[in-house]
């Protein structure tokens, strides 16, 4: 008797984990727009985000036992994003000894002021004066690790605890990248805009 | 120019916008702001600048992607 007992239980285990994989595979892909809007801005062109996040969902797809329910999804795909983005080597890659000299974090609206007077900073749309096509160039032209933290953090809302978590660095580090990329980023618009 | 405390009020800014900081320097970004219309400009613009890079910088999910997706989870 007890050998025929096996089988039920067994078949209520297989019954269980496949309705937890479909709800798993649910969630994952209710996040795909989100996935997507941070891969953007991470690579170059728009067939190289499709690609990543292919892989990405595919790989979670098949590994989705090791995702803990109830932690937060959204950054366990982001983390296997990123890991797969750094796999597919990053060539081209600025060293931090290029880098130009690092102005402060007032730099770009000190440039406009400089150039339109002070005041040009009480209008509200101040900021449009700063074309699309510059904020998208002066993001992709980041040195990688700076628009990784950039990116996770101001275009995906990630607080620095999740950025450290997913690109697997520490808190501090996030910090330290996030506010260099930012500067670099406004003073590129800064060059770029005004000269 | 020199500002010596609208230095300090530069370096805490992007934490104060992240809402990282520690609540002292919280009270010490805000009493300068209260009172300083150079750095009151400059935050404004950084809120601004934040909102409009973001909304600039969306690019929503190609047709089809999502497709893809779905299919990849009835393969495996």
């Amino acid at each position: 008797m007890v050998g025929e007992a096996e089988p039920e239980i067994e078949g209520r285990r297989i019954a269980a984990e496949a309705r937890d994989r479909v709800r798993f595979e649910e969630e994952a892909l209710a996040l795909a727009d989100q996935v997507y809007r941070v891969a953007r801005r991470l690579v170059g062109t728009r067939e190289e985000a499709e690609d990543l996040v292919q892989d990405t969902y595919g790989r979670a797809f098949r590994s989705w036992r090791s995702y803990t329910p109830g932690t937060n999804l959204r950054a366990w795909l982001l983390r296997i994003l990123t890991n797969l983005n750094l796999d597919r080597g990053r060539k081209v890659q600025r060293t931090p000894d290029m880098l130009p000299i690092e102005e402060g974090d007032y730099y770009l609206a000190n440039k406009m002021a400089e150039s339109q007077g002070e005041q040009v900073l009480d209008q509200d749309r101040v900021v449009e004066k700063l074309s699309q096509d510059s904020i998208v160039t002066a993001l992709s032209s980041l040195p990688h690790d700076f628009r990784d933290t950039v990116v996770l953090v101001d275009i995906g809302e990630f607080s620095y605890a999740d950025a450290a978590q997913i690109l697997d660095i520490p808190i501090g580090t996030v910090m330290s990248r996030l506010h260099r990329g930012r500067r670099l980023l406004k003073q590129q618009l800064a060059e770029e805009t005004i000269g | 120019m020199s500002h010596g405390p609208c230095d300090a009020c530069e370096e805490l800014l992007q934490g104060y916008l992240d809402r990282e900081l520690t609540d002292s320097e919280v009270g010490q970004a805000e009493s300068h702001l209260d009172g300083c219309d150079y750095c009151r400009r400059r935050y404004r613009f950084e809120v601004s600048l934040r909102q409009y890079v973001q909304t600039t910088a969306v690019e929503r999910m190609p047709v089809g992607l999502m497709e893809k997706l779905t299919q990849l989870r009835t393969e495996q």
